[in-house]
């Protein structure tokens, strides 16, 4: 378990004359959850792709579990899960668990329970041709987790399910990442990311363009913090004499400060005592982080 | 192997539902049953058993048929689970794509042997009932039932290839439905035709039984009415059943599915979902 469990150095791909990746270096460690963010096309299915060995890399080293990516060895020890997953539409849900779990060396008998855990216990014995989008989005969460895999590979894995699923589904990888399984999941939507991964991987144009946990993005970038202030009564015009750069919108005020003036900046609407009837500190989001380090690559 | 079978098993239950086996036992049912039932009009009374005039007619019908059936079953395998897009989840599975294919043949030839053994057993069954002579017809329609799935065997392969090649259904639905028509069809006619222009010379006495062996229904054909002796009851392309021995047919019918399947092979494995 010392070992990662996924190792990238310097892969680049490319179709024809288009550059799909660039020299993109990355390590997974056992229990790691790992996101990986990007534009459509900025490489994120292509390095899942060449992660799985469904396609080959131009160049650069690739190590999955200590093996070649697509050899058996390496994809018995790996789950994936594909953006927009689909199977089969006249098979139920039951059957083709059952398929998968026999093509992993499992049990069959094991379908009901993975299914029972996605919640579509229901409906294992209706045709997945009849399901929903969210429904055969939860088919291929159930696959994924088949056996102990030691490194999932989840493409958009959130995609089509509702708030409440998306939490639970998160409640599965966590329970997964504990028993040591590493996650490589890639996602549009960043909110749901930031509470839930280790780490943070930002490809733009086949370019790594950022990589650590939250906290340390956010210090890299040193994006400005937002603050809302909310005055009491008629005091907001008495408010934006005192805090410079205040603008007005709706009675509340709105200003924004670098990470360094922050405190002194929240003394001094402390300070203003109950004229102020709130106050909120708004972070930079995900997105500001996001668009921050897609920028750079892109000047 | 457990994966071969769980992969033979959901191909199945896929042609089930979509309606593959009742097509394929309903259509082999009803041209057994007419043949069987009209076998001895065109012949006419020959001295040979009602069976073995039935043999020849079916030999004619499952060199049209079989390889159709085949076709028509085997073009959506990989090109259908490229567009469902239900491919790169099976290739990221611990199984090779060798298995793949061999699930799938295994199902497709489990479907066609039911339909054999239905058609087939019907006829046999008819023949009998009019004729009781007609049992020492039994080894031609034995033989003709294990060659019909050796014959299958070599247009499903022939079938995946194409579907691996074309990647899209309606591709390989359009490359399934030429190579029927160019190896079944259009094949013999452009024999026939050589042979008229040719009028006896090198091209018939040598290019044509080469020709026949290597066109797996013409050595299907060849095969079958060589071995039964029926020539008699065949006409055009048969008539040719005497110059050819039968070892060479029979290779040609069993070396067939063989490089089917290595075709079909060597075209899946270039796949890149």
């Amino acid at each position: 378990m010392m070992t990662s469990t996924l190792t990238i150095s310097q892969l680049t791909k490319r179709f024809g004359e288009v550059a799909a990746l660039t020299g993109v270096s990355l390590s997974v460690a056992p229990g790691e959850r790992v996101a990986l963010l990007g534009h459509n096309g900025a490489g994120k299915s292509t390095m899942m792709k060449i992660i799985l060995g469904l396609i080959p890399a131009t160049s650069g080293q690739i190590s999955v579990c200590d093996a070649a990516p697509g050899s058996i060895a390496a994809r018995r020890s790996v789950a994936y899960l594909p953006e927009n997953v689909a199977f089969h539409p006249a098979l139920t849900g039951e059957e083709q668990l059952r398929h998968y779990l026999v093509l992993r060396g499992e049990s069959p008998s094991q379908a009901m329970g993975l299914l029972e855990k996605v919640g579509l216990a229901q409906a294992a014995r209706r045709r997945i041709g009849t399901y929903s989008k969210g429904m055969r989005q939860r088919v291929g969460l159930a696959q994924a987790l088949i056996g102990q895999p030691r490194l999932l590979v989840l493409d958009e894995p959130t995609s089509g399910l509702d708030p409440v699923s998306r939490r639970e589904f998160y409640a599965l990888l966590d329970d997964l990442a504990k028993q040591g399984a590493s996650i490589l999941l890639s996602s549009h939507a960043l909110t749901e990311v930031e509470a839930r991964t280790d780490r943070i991987v930002i490809l733009s144009k086949g370019r790594m363009v950022a990589e650590g946990s939250l906290a340390e993005l956010r210090r890299r970038a040193d994006l400005p913090v937002t603050l809302h202030v909310t005055a009491r009564n008629g005091s907001a015009p008495e408010i934006a004499r005192s805090l410079p750069g205040a603008i007005l919108v709706d009675g509340a005020l709105h200003l924004t400060c670098t990470q360094s003036e922050k405190l002194a900046q929240l003394g001094r609407i402390a300070g203003l005592g109950d004229k102020v009837a709130d106050l909120d500190v708004l972070p930079p989001s995900l997105e500001d982080l996001y668009s921050h380090f897609s920028r750079g690559t892109v000047q | 192997m457990k994966r071969i079978l769980s992969t033979a098993r959901t191909e199945f239950r896929i042609a089930l539902r979509n309606r593959w086996v009742s097509i394929a036992l309903a259509v082999m049912a009803v041209f057994s049953l007419v043949l069987a039932l009209a076998g001895s009009a065109p012949t006419g009374g020959l001295g040979v058993d009602r069976l073995s005039v039935t043999v020849a007619s079916l030999t004619s019908l499952s060199v049209y048929l079989i390889p159709l059936l085949a076709l028509l079953m085997s073009f959506d395998a990989i090109a259908g689970e490229a567009e469902r897009g239900t491919l790169p989840l099976l290739l990221a599975y611990p199984i090779a794509r060798e298995a793949v294919l061999i699930g799938k043949l295994a199902a497709h030839l489990a479907i066609l042997a039911l339909a054999l053994l239905l058609g087939h057993g019907l006829a046999a069954g008819v023949a009998i009932w009019n004729d009781p002579e007609a049992l020492t017809g039994l080894p031609a329609l034995w033989r003709l039932s294990w060659s019909s799935v050796l014959l299958g065997a070599t247009f499903l392969g022939a079938g995946y290839a194409l579907s691996a090649l074309s990647r899209r259904p309606s591709g390989a639905a359009g490359l399934a439905i030429g190579l029927w028509l160019g190896l079944v069809v259009l094949y013999d006619l452009g024999l026939l035709s050589a042979i008229v222009a040719d009028n006896g010379g090198w091209f018939t006495t040598e290019a044509f039984p080469v020709a026949l062996l290597v066109n797996p229904a013409d050595a299907f054909r060849l095969f079958n009415l060589t071995a039964s002796g029926a020539t008699a009851a065949a006409a055009g392309v048969g008539g040719a059943a005497d110059t050819i021995p039968l070892w060479q047919s029979l290779a040609s019918v069993l070396l067939w599915p063989l490089a089917a399947l290595a075709l079909a092979a060597a075209a899946f494995r270039k796949v890149t979902p």
